[in-house]
């Protein structure tokens, strides 16, 4: 029997590039960088586009990497916008002068997302591993408001600045962002190498909930603030990208389509190129994406629970990488067998003191 | 904060910049993009939202509205401004 068609989806998320100047220790890039030479060219990111317009997509998400890196992010932009997409710029700001901010505006950019890694400059520089960003990311911040456009703030949160949740939201009233993102780190890829020195102690993350909901109350209508809480702290996990194959698709540098960043760390799944096949081709029929879509999948304690439509099982690699098996509840999720022993080993960690960190880099060795 | 999203008969609401008002062919509805938030728009909000240009004011919105829907001015304006102002709250509507 074959499965019913899947809704279109809604947001494509593509990864133009994974040179970054960054070396942020939770980069959400796989362990694996794609190299410049095999990225996609111009042409083939437009088609990209225009066929997830044509899907359905609202949202495209121009991330990378630092996305700006790619000497055409106008000409891209400008395509994306004209196919009708809103357009969003996820960015370091490093390298974002303010010629190229206004021709990103002109072009059609509709809201830009810069990150910040730490709400002083001491703290931004060390953990973006970068001396000098801090002064760039707040010319960037100035440059979009001067342009018109809508500003979000992103802050990644973990034990390294958790301490500066408080702070990241004067500085984003300060610099005149509409929304602030206070994303907990989510443990994959280069976060779940660096997991020890990152993972925050419990108490402190309720406490920084509770100063977020405090501020959201105090600055509404001026500040929305949105909160990614640490799902090994959570009662239920987080739906994996709003259910696997549901709402997005992304987008490798070299043209993989997954169904989340971190799929590929699911062995078995033959992920389709867009070189090769039409989005809309492998949102409908590449086996990957109907892998884990929908509740069919899913043993217990998914399968009979009362929230299967709403977190999805949670993540696929997370399930994978912390009980070896991807088609596992999320252990994040309190009904599953594997919970408490996960919670056990965040507590751990995250009294262990201040560890070194592994930056993101082209250079660095990592065992799988 | 009630004084930021309060709206008045001299407002002028209008999408800011990095908002857009947008048929969705595939779901045969209307949307409002913002960044990283889709809300969906019934043909209702979307026929109010058309008239948000910032020329209009709210008075000569309710108007047009009462007109066109052969309803009490007194009814719409509730309406209109309770909508209006959620959306301002969420930031994506400016007055």
């Amino acid at each position: 029997m074959n499965a019913p068609s899947p809704a279109p989806p809604i947001g494509l998320l593509v990864e133009l590039t994974h040179r970054c100047p960054l070396g942020c220790p939770y980069c959400s890039n796989p362990l694996a960088l794609e190299r410049p030479g095999g990225e996609l060219d111009g042409e083939t990111w437009k088609r990209v586009f225009s066929e997830a317009a044509a899907l359905g997509a609202l949202h495209v998400h121009l991330s990378g990497g630092e996305p700006t890196a790619r000497r055409d992010i106008v000409d891209l932009t400008r395509h994306a916008s004209e196919s009708g997409l809103y357009t969003n710029l996820i960015t370091s700001g490093i390298g974002v002068g303010e010629k190229l901010t206004g021709d990103l505006a002109e072009a059609g950019l509709d809201h830009a997302q810069l990150s910040f890694q730490g709400a002083d400059k001491e703290t931004n520089d060390r953990l973006g591993h970068y001396a000098g960003s801090w002064e760039k990311k707040r010319a960037f911040a100035s440059y979009v408001i001067k342009a018109g456009l809508p500003l979000t703030i992103n802050a990644v949160i973990h034990r390294a600045n958790l301490h500066q949740v408080g702070a990241f939201i004067e500085l984003a009233v300060e610099l005149g962002a509409r929304r602030l993102e206070v994303a907990h780190t989510q443990y994959y890829g280069w976060a779940l190498l660096n997991r020890a020195a990152l993972m925050p102690p419990r108490k402190q993350v309720e406490e920084s909930i509770a100063l977020v909901e405090a501020a959201r109350a105090r600055l509404k209508g001026e500040l929305v603030i949105d909160m990614v809480v640490p799902d090994y702290y959570a009662r239920y996990p987080k739906p994996c990208a709003g259910g696997w194959g549901r709402i997005a698709i992304n987008v490798s540098p070299t043209g993989k389509a997954l169904p989340c960043h971190a799929a590929e760390s699911i062995q078995g799944l033959e992920f389709w190129n867009v070189r090769e096949h039409s989005l809309a081709d492998i949102w409908h029929t590449n086996p990957a994406f109907n892998a884990f879509r929908g509740t069919e999948w899913m043993r217990e304690p998914c399968r009979s629970c009362e929230r299967r439509e709403i977190d999805w099982g949670g993540c696929r690699c997370q399930a994978l990488a912390l009980t070896g098996d991807a088609r596992n509840a999320d252990p994040a999720c309190h009904k599953s067998p594997d919970h408490e022993r996960i919670v056990a080993t965040a507590l751990a960690e995250s009294e262990s003191g201040e560890r070194p960190l592994r930056f993101r880099s082209y250079k660095e060795k990592v065992e799988a | 904060m009630g004084e930021t999203t309060e709206i008045h008969a001299q407002s002028r609401p209008h999408l800011p910049k990095g908002v857009r008002l947008k048929r969705d062919e595939a779901r045969g509805r209307w949307t409002l993009l913002a960044p990283e938030r889709i809300f969906e728009v019934d043909d209702t909000a979307a026929a109010v939202l058309g008239l948000c240009d910032g020329e209009r004011d709210l008075g000569a919105i309710v108007a047009e509205l009462a007109a066109r829907y052969k309803a009490p001015p007194a009814v719409i304006e509730k309406d209109v401004v309770a909508m209006l102002a959620d959306l301002k709250t969420k930031r994506v509507l400016e007055t």
